[in-house]
């Protein structure tokens, strides 16, 4: 693997790989579709659901799963993947919770939670970018070590309950500004600020580049290397983020939540959005969609009070519909396959 | 005269070295069970198979095994299965091999440990079950009665949610087939279904007792039902996702939560600061002192092993917000 490294980056197709109709129809749309059907059969046959106060807790319900979502689409973008991000969600966030609670301060524990974060990326990135082990297996092992770590001692116990000393930064996960709870906000803020980042400045656009073919991009003089360390960086502290929100929205910090199937979840709002793990496709418009299907399904299954097994065969049983539409529609070839197709 | 004085005086040297020789002679009798006793316990091996390591029970449970391996000379490790139940069985597969003297496991549901656990006893290693339990008899069971702690919990939300109220409850309960859940829901009928103003709104599973899984189900079904009126809530950690989501929707003093657990620190707190107004503990210092009396029984033991099956379903305290006043909650330091 670590050998011909440049050998087996061949250039891709330099047309667009998608259909040039007057509208695509590809993965984003199919799975907007989906979650519009499904959307509408919850508003029309199922009391409760079609009411503001129900779709603010729907989306409440996923926005830390959508901001993770958000840190994962950066990586994937660019041709990689972050499996630790639940480790780099649960770990810092815990370390910034149990140093304000031995009185460290607001702003020494969040330092200390977001260095190590940004040291977790660093990481993450020299490993993949200059070390060349593939991100799947580097991030599996980083983040089985940062859990690891975490879990064998820097806590006393695992779930780390949320401080009073940290009462000042608590909105952030809980309550909620003109009746949009900040939880949503913050997804919002971190969608726009992703956005903007990916769509509009220079290095957003070094990811697409290099995450669509690597060789072409180093050729054009793009530092392919640093932009990958840059990916895990962004991925890691948006996680960081994200596990501040959620532990002030439940009020604790459980780090048992990395061996849980989290992390499949957020590849799954990724994946099914339409962010191809090919790399170079997909924007923070696919993690909203995504987000928002598996958020109206556990929503309205929530409702119909379904049973724990029940959700899982629908969300499994969604998501494969998802992926199955999109390779009927769009099949894949030699043209738009990719090489580092997972 | 002189010498009946002499005699005298011999005399009572006599009486009183003889009383003191009987005296001596009764202090320096042994406890003939002494030496066997902790002969016996010497060099034998208790292995400890959690669902996982990191909470306030199983840290407990760990440092009361512990300490007593100690001050008795036998051997004592921990065989973390972090939540992952594959593990724990790979876990077990090899202890059976490696023929520890005991076992004493905490099942992750009433299934998947039953055939392994069978086959230990049968290459005569001694299981003793931990307060969760599968639907097989081992040596031992030590651990809360499960139905009954339910049915507690159940009749104080009955109590509250009677007449004049909406009489709606939500069940958070733990993963399907743990015993946490499939024993529970069965002590939460067996009351609620006695009380015919008591109407259950949602029977939730919070997943791997996910306090923000809980915190989300608590909010979509507060939703649904402004009028809630108690929740019954499967574990202190996992309820503290429940109080949050009560606590936001400015619905604490509506809705009365019971919840359950170890009776470590957190009850307490949660009780002082509202969090639940109802907890069951079951109490992790007395399960801790029942369990190791049950390893040192199994160790005596000459019988075959399974021979003699034993459950101990522990006391079970009621906590509310008046008796925390009264005693204090165990921390991982105050307990021994």
């Amino acid at each position: 693997m670590g050998h011909g490294g440049d050998s087996k980056h061949e250039p891709s197709s330099k047309e667009q790989r998608r259909p040039r109709f007057g509208m695509t129809f590809d993965q984003q749309m199919i799975v907007s579709l989906i979650f519009a059907v499904i959307f509408v059969i919850f508003a029309l046959f199922l009391p409760g659901f079609f009411t503001v106060g129900n779709l603010l807790t729907l989306m409440r319900t996923v926005a830390v799963l959508g901001i993770l979502g958000l840190g994962m689409a950066v990586v994937v973008i660019g041709r990689g993947i972050d499996l630790s991000m639940i480790a780099c969600l649960a770990v810092p966030a815990a370390l910034v919770l149990s140093l304000a609670a031995k009185g460290y301060g607001v702003g020494g524990s969040l330092a200390c939670g977001f260095g190590l974060a940004v040291a977790i990326g660093i990481l993450n990135g020299v490993l993949v970018a200059y070390v060349e082990i593939p991100s799947l297996f580097t991030t599996l092992a980083v983040g089985i070590g940062i859990a690891g770590i975490g879990q064998s001692g820097l806590f006393e116990y695992d779930i780390i309950p949320w401080p009073t000393q940290l009462d000042s930064i608590g909105w952030i996960g809980r309550g909620s500004l003109f009746g949009i709870p900040y939880a949503v906000l913050a997804f919002i803020v971190a969608t726009i600020c992703i956005g903007i980042f990916l769509r509009r400045t220079r290095l957003g656009m070094f990811i697409y580049a290099s995450g669509d073919s690597p060789s072409a991009a180093r050729i054009t003089g793009i530092p392919v290397r640093p932009m990958v360390v840059i990916q895990y960086v962004i991925a890691a502290t948006v996680s960081t983020f994200a596990g501040l929100v959620l532990s002030a929205s439940s009020n604790n910090m459980d780090t048992r939540i990395f061996n849980l199937t989290w992390i499949y979840d957020v590849i799954l709002v990724v994946v099914l959005g339409g962010i191809g793990l090919s790399g170079g496709r997909g924007g923070v418009l696919n993690v909203v969609v995504g987000t928002l299907l598996i958020g109206t399904i556990v929503n309205g299954m929530t409702i119909l009070d379904a049973s724990f097994e029940v959700q899982n065969l629908i969300k499994g049983m969604v998501l494969l519909a998802a992926l199955l539409l999109d390779s009927i529609v769009n099949p894949r070839n030699e043209e738009t396959a990719q090489q580092g197709d997972i | 005269m002189i010498s009946f004085k002499k005699m005298a005086f011999v005399g009572a040297m006599v009486a009183s070295l003889a009383a003191g020789g009987i005296a001596h002679a009764q202090s320096s009798m042994d406890d003939p069970a002494r030496a066997d006793y902790y002969q016996d316990l010497k060099d034998k091996r208790v292995v400890f198979v959690p669902v996982f390591m990191g909470l306030d029970l199983t840290e407990g449970w760990s440092k009361l095994m512990a300490q007593q391996a100690q001050a008795l000379g036998y051997k004592y490790e921990v065989r973390n299965s972090n939540f992952n139940t594959a593990a724990g069985a790979q876990t077990l597969t090899s202890l059976i091999t490696e023929k520890p003297d005991v076992i004493v496991v905490q099942n992750p549901d009433v299934q998947s440990y039953a055939k392994l656990l069978a086959r230990a006893e049968k290459a005569g290693i001694h299981v003793i079950q931990l307060n969760m339990k599968t639907n097989v008899l081992t040596t031992g069971f030590v651990g809360a009665d499960v139905v009954s702690l339910a049915q507690t919990q159940a009749k104080a939300v009955a109590d509250k949610c009677g007449a004049g109220t909406s009489g709606k409850v939500l069940i958070l309960a733990g993963p399907p087939t743990s015993p946490f859940s499939a024993y529970m829901l069965k002590g939460y009928d067996n009351v609620l279904s006695a009380n015919p103003a008591i109407k259950v709104v949602s029977v939730q599973s919070t997943g791997d007792y996910e306090s923000a899984k809980a915190k989300s189900i608590a909010q979509v079904v507060l939703q649904q039902n402004p009028d809630l009126c108690g929740i019954l809530g499967v574990w202190d950690n996992t309820d503290v996702g429940t109080a949050a989501a009560l606590k936001e929707a400015g619905k604490t003093d509506q809705v009365f939560l019971s919840t359950s657990g170890g009776g470590g620190e957190l009850a307490c707190k949660g009780l002082q600061e509202g969090m639940w107004q109802h907890y069951v503990s079951y109490d992790v210092p007395g399960q801790g002192r029942d369990l190791n009396s049950l390893i040192v029984a199994s160790m005596e033991d000459k019988n075959s092993v399974g021979s003699i099956k034993t459950i101990l379903y522990t006391p079970l305290k009621v906590l509310t917000k008046d008796s925390v006043k009264n005693q204090s909650c165990w921390t991982l330091d105050t307990i021994h």
